[in-house]
C-alpha cells in the first residue's frame, strides 16, 4: 500500500507515527509545547484505535515512573514532555537507563526557568545528556516520525536495551503544519515487531530490578549504561538503513553532511535551526564561500567517528548551539574540540549560542558568524551571540 | 531464581537481581558504633525493639534479656536513645 502525505501539525503527526508502533502503555503529563501530542494519543486510545493503556498521571515524574514500571514489565512504553517535565523526569530516566529499559519518549524542546519562557532551545535535553538515554534530533516533522520507529527499533535491539528521546524543536517543529508520511500500519508491523522483555517483572519469578550495589560492583553496573549507549551506534545506523528500505525513504542515521566535502568552514548544529543555515549555505556557495554544515542527528551516543570524518578536512570550525553550560562554555562545542584534539587536530572551533528561549535568528546571524569565522577570527571564550548589552542592568547591583 | 541470566556472582544487565538479596548482603558493616545490651535493669517494656528501625533487636520481654543482630545492625543508637532505665551503653566497633 502506497503511504500518502497530509498536511499536519508535527505534534499531530508525532502522535499518529507513534501509534504506529503500537505501544501498550503511554502515561504522559501536559506541557507547553508537547501536549499536542499526548492530547492526539489519548484520544487515539480513547477512539478504540490503539490497543493501548494510557495512564493519567499526576506529574512528569509519574508519567517517567508508569513507563518504568510497565517497562519492566514486559510493555512497549512511551511518553513525551518538555523543559520542566523532562527535568522533572529526570531521576527516573537515570534509572530507567539504568535497568536498561527500552523506553521511548518525546522531548519537544524549549527552554527552562528562570526566567519563564515556553520557546524553544535545547537546554531541557542538554541538562540529562549524561544519563544513559540515547538522544536523536529531528531538522523537520517527517524526521521527527521517522525517528521514532528508529527509536523503539535501537531501544529495543538486545544489544542496546536502553531509552531513546527524539528531540523535535518546541513550536518550530510542534506548532509547524508541514507535508507529512505517517508511516503505514503494515509497513510499521514488519519494521517493529511486538517487544519482547528479556528480562522482567514476573509474580511468579519475582527479582529486583536497579538493585543495590556495593562499592565493589556500582562502577561495573553504571559502566554497562555507558557501553550499551556507545554499542548502540552502529545499531542506529544499521536500524536507519533497515528503515529505508522498509519503507522506501531516508531517516535518522547519525549526520547529515550537508556540502562539506570541500569545505573550508564547517557549521555544526543540531535540530531545526538547520534548515535556516541550509539555505545560508546555499547562498554563500553561490558566492563562492566553501561553507558545509554537519547536522548532529544522533547527540547520544556521541557519533566521534562520524564526527571527525566529517570535520577533519575543514580550516575552521563554528559550532551552533541553543545551549550552554553557565559558568563554562557551550555543550557540543567541548564535545567538538574533543573529538578533534583526540586525534592530533589542531582545527580551530568557535562556539556560539545563537538563541535561548525561541528568539529568531535570521539568516544574516548565521551569515556573520560564517564571515567571522572564515576570516580567521580567532574565538576566546564561547560567545553569547549577539547578546543585547542594552538590557543588562547593573551586574552587580548597589544596596 | 529460575532465570539464567541472573546469578549473585555477576552483575545482569539491568543490575535485575534475584529476591533475598538482603539477607546475602551482611549490611550490619557499615556500623562504628555497636550497642552493649547490660540486660541488667531491663524492664521488658520492648521500646528497643519497637524503635529499632532495621529490626534487628530481639529478645523476650518476660525474661527481660534483649541483644541484637550485629549481622545487620548500623550502630545508630536509636534502641540506647530510647531504652527508659538507660540498660543498653553505644561503644566504639573495634577490631
Amino acid at each position: 500500500m502506497a503511504e500518502t502525505q497530509e498536511i499536519l501539525e508535527g505534534a499531530m503527526a508525532v502522535a499518529h507515527a507513534v501509534a504506529r508502533c503500537r505501544p501498550e502503555v503511554i502515561a504522559a503529563y501536559p506541557i507547553t509545547p508537547q501536549t499536542h501530542i499526548s492530547e492526539e494519543l489519548s484520544q487515539i486510545v480513547a477512539d478504540g484505535d490503539l490497543d493501548a493503556e494510557f495512564v493519567k498521571v499526576e506529574s512528569e515524574f509519574g508519567a517517567a515512573s508508569v513507563v518504568c514500571g510497565a517497562s519492566a514489565a514486559g510493555a512497549r512504553t512511551y511518553t513525551a514532555t518538555s523543559s520542566q517535565g523532562l527535568l522533572l523526569m529526570n531521576e527516573v530516566l537515570w534509572n530507567i537507563a539504568g535497568m536498561r529499559l527500552p523506553v521511548v519518549l518525546a522531548c519537544a524542546n524549549r527552554s527552562l526557568s528562570a526566567p519563564l519562557s515556553i520557546w524553544c532551545d535545547h537546554q531541557d535535553a542538554e541538562a540529562i545528556r549524561d544519563c544513559g538515554v540515547i538522544q536523536l534530533y529531528a531538522e523537520d516533522n517527517q524526521e521527527a516520525c521517522d525517528q521514532h520507529l528508529i527509536a523503539f527499533k535501537v531501544a529495543e535491539d538486545r544489544r542496546v536495551l536502553l531509552p531513546a528521546m527524539v528531540n523535535l524543536d518546541g513550536f518550530l517543529l510542534t506548532h509547524v503544519f508541514e507535508p507529512t508520511i505517517i508511516p503505514d500500519q503494515a509497513l510499521s508491523d514488519q519494521y517493529l515487531p511486538p517487544y519482547k522483555a528479556v528480562l522482567k517483572l514476573d509474580i511468579d519469578d519475582p527479582a529486583t530490578f536497579g538493585a543495590f550495589t556495593e562499592p565493589d560492583k556500582c562502577m561495573e553496573g553504571r559502566w554497562m549504561v555507558h557501553d550499551a549507549c556507545r554499542r548502540s551506534l552502529p545499531v542506529i545506523e544499521e536500524a536507519s538503513a533497515e528503515f529505508e528500505k522498509v519503507f522506501g525513504r531516508a531517516s535518522g542515521g547519525l549526520l547529515e553532511n550537508y556540502k562539506t566535502d570541500d569545505a573550508e568552514t564547517i557549521l555544526v548544529a543540531k535540530g531545526s535551526i538547520s534548515g535556516t543555515i541550509k539555505d545560508v549555505i546555499d547562498e554563500m556557495r553561490d558566492e563562492g564561500t566553501k561553507v558545509g554544515l554537519m547536522r548532529i542527528k544522533t547527540y547520544r551516543p556521541w557519533p566521534g567517528e562520524a564526527v571527525l570524518a566529517a570535520l577533519k578536512g575543514a580550516k575552521q570550525v563554528a559550532v551552533i548551539e541553543r545551549g550552554g553550560s553557565f559558568g563554562a562554555g557551550g555543550i557540543m562545542t567541548p564535545e567538538v574540540k574533543e573529538t578533534l584534539y583526540d586525534a592530533g587536530l589542531r582545527i580551530p572551533v568557535s562556539g556560539f549560542c545563537v538563541q535561548l528561549g525561541g528568539r529568531e535568528v535570521p539568516p544574516d546571524g548565521i551569515r556573520e558568524i560564517i564571515d567571522r569565522v572564515s576570516s580567521g577570527e580567532k574565538q576566546t571564550a564561547y560567545e553569547y551571540f549577539r547578546l543585547k548589552q542594552e538590557l543588562l542592568p547593573d551586574l552587580v547591583p548597589e544596596v | 531464581m529460575a532465570n539464567k541470566l541472573l546469578s549473585t556472582e555477576k552483575l545482569s544487565i539491568g543490575c535485575v537481581a534475584p529476591p533475598g538479596a538482603s539477607l546475602v548482603n551482611k549490611t550490619g558493616a557499615w556500623r562504628t558504633q555497636r550497642p552493649v545490651f547490660k540486660q541488667k535493669d531491663c524492664i521488658g517494656c520492648r521500646a528497643c525493639d519497637l524503635a529499632c528501625p532495621e529490626g534487628c533487636v530481639f529478645g523476650d520481654p518476660k525474661k527481660k534479656q534483649f541483644d541484637f543482630d550485629p549481622d545487620y545492625c548500623k550502630g545508630c543508637g536509636i534502641c540506647a536513645a530510647e531504652c527508659p532505665v538507660d540498660d543498653i551503653d553505644m561503644v566504639m566497633e573495634e577490631k
